[in-house]
């Protein structure tokens, strides 16, 4: 049990996803990092589909009401407990009364922090993901108790795990995001596409869970801008009239009207969570999407991540 | 016609117009899909043109889907008679809730009345869902009453709200901002999340608009 002293940015819960009512309008949602929160589940002997709190773009302190073991994994963050900073992507032991802090710092937007037996929150649609815009949950805030579940296994045989990520997942604010060509390729110039491919890209400020707004080179159509309404997913990189790509991310409506001319494959979308506004130098790589597969699957064998689906 | 969107998701393309004909396929493919499910198949999103499946890239690769979309494909036109629902929604034309209704009227020539019968006397069938949670597109409306969109959207407009933007009509589901005309409103409640049933509509449904009087609504 956690009670939350103090919050700033965006603070929410996420589990694997809303899924089964996109054809309804609603968002899967979930977490914008899914190696991040699979890895804080794993750390602390949860279920793959367990709520988590991710903290984005702010700070958090919490302080144990139980004894608990705590996971953070992320980046752009420090994590202080008691008196001591403890490394990301480590599980480690709370004493009933201690503070955790979550500081800010360089190098990413997102922090997981499972607790060992989950967070008990009422699911909504089936999921514990808060999903704001669509009223789907409210965002942590000052004095909220958080209550978890029973844990898998004794405390202490759950805490000082470490998860060797950068074995895994090169989380860097120059990355190479791979994508696969998306269904409105023709709709661009073959000039535009490779302008896609060729250039450098930084994140907009005014990004969200929602959408990250790429700013760089424009990227010319041969078809107009405008496409009849269809689905789309998390990672898809829809090109508005102005040239500039947005990649749809965690809370991004089930259908858009904008042609797409790629798709950030699903071992990628991490990376691209974590690029920070105004500093990251983004640059895109296509592959096929048997070599998405490929990757995704070799990432969550060896990392031993199950299908959260 | 079958495309990757990512290596979680196949787009199946079925048309490249906004057709009440191609969009019945739409639908007519997805209850077949969803009749003869396999393992892995997350969830499908129907549009106007479009049938997007979302898979488990853990358990299937583009290839299979592929396969068993090409399959359903053969047989979707005999699943084409499947009878759409076909639902009532009792809206409360003009007044507070329905601001746009005499400013639609007046652009288009007519009386407001004119725009209530025009708008109520014909079917419509929800193409897709979208925009928020239960928000349903509807067409086609009839030419008389094609309008452009608001130049500026409201911030707030009231979930209930019966409004109309270029050929289509919508309901607006919850409490959100918006820029279609606002002609009417219904008591019906679109999207309760906390009840058994959370969406009143599905895509596919067929809906008829029912003017009432105030007291009714």
């Amino acid at each position: 049990m956690l009670e939350v002293i103090d919050v700033s940015g965006l603070v929410t819960f996420q589990d694997s996803g809303r899924h089964g009512f996109a054809s309804y309008g609603v968002p899967t949602s979930g977490p914008m990092d899914w190696f991040a929160y699979q890895a804080a589940n794993s750390l602390v002997g949860n279920s793959v589909k367990a709520a988590v709190i991710e903290i984005g773009l702010g700070e958090a302190v919490f302080r144990a009401k139980r004894n608990c073991v705590l996971a953070v994994t992320g980046t752009g963050y420090e994590v202080l407990n008691y008196v001591w900073t403890f490394p990301l992507w480590t599980s480690f032991f709370v004493r009933a009364g201690w503070y955790v802090q979550l500081k800010k710092k360089s190098g990413g937007n997102w922090a997981y922090l499972a607790a060992a037996g989950g967070f008990e929150v009422d699911p909504i649609l089936g999921s514990r993901s808060t999903y704001l815009r669509g009223g789907l949950g409210n965002a942590i805030r000052a004095g909220d108790v958080l209550h978890t579940g029973k844990p898998s296994r004794e405390l202490l045989k759950l805490a000082a795990q470490n998860f060797p990520v950068e074995k895994y997942m090169a989380y860097s604010q120059a990355p190479v995001i791979e994508v696969i060509a998306g269904p409105q390729k023709e709709r661009f110039t073959e000039a535009g596409y490779q302008t896609f491919l060729n250039s450098e890209y930084t994140l907009s400020t005014s990004f969200d869970r929602m959408g990250y707004r790429l700013e760089g080179n424009s990227i010319s159509h041969s078809a107009g801008a405008d496409l009849i309404s269809e689905g789309m997913t998390m990672g898809s990189v829809q090109v508005p009239a102005n040239g500039q790509p947005i990649v749809m991310m965690a809370d991004a409506p089930t259908t858009g009207g904008y042609p797409k001319i790629a798709n950030v494959a699903k071992s990628s979308l991490p990376l691209l969570a974590q690029c920070e506004a105004g500093v990251s130098k983004i640059r895109f790589k296509e592959m096929t999407v048997e070599e998405a597969r490929n990757k995704y699957r070799k990432l969550c064998l060896e990392c031993g991540l199950q299908s959260a689906l | 016609m079958l495309k990757p969107l990512g290596d979680s998701a196949l787009l199946v393309q079925l048309g490249d117009k906004i057709d009440p004909a191609i969009n019945q396929r739409v639908h007519a493919l997805n209850a077949l899909l969803q009749m003869n499910g396999i393992a892995g198949i997350v969830e499908t999103v129907p549009a106007y043109c479009t049938l997007l499946i979302h898979y488990d890239p853990l358990k299937l690769t583009f290839n299979q889907v592929t396969h068993w979309v090409r399959d359903k494909l053969t047989q979707v036109d005999d699943s084409l008679n499947r009878k759409p629902r076909q639902l009532e929604v009792p809206t409360r034309y003009g007044g507070a809730s329905g601001p746009d209704l005499e400013t639609v009227a007046v652009s288009k020539g007519i009386s407001a009345a004119d725009v209530v019968r025009i708008h109520s006397e014909r079917e419509y069938i929800i193409y897709m869902m979208g925009f928020t949670p239960g928000f349903p597109y509807l067409g086609t409306l009839d030419e008389r009453l094609i309008t452009p969109r608001l130049e500026t959207p409201r911030t707030l407009v009231k979930a209930g709200t019966v409004a109309i933007a270029g050929s289509q009509t919508g309901i607006y589901p919850l409490d959100s901002p918006g820029g279609w005309h606002l002609i009417g409103w219904t008591p019906l409640k679109l999207f309760d999340p906390a009840s058994e049933s959370p969406f009143l509509f599905a895509p596919g449904d067929i809906i008829k608009f029912i003017p009432v009087e105030d007291d009714h609504a």
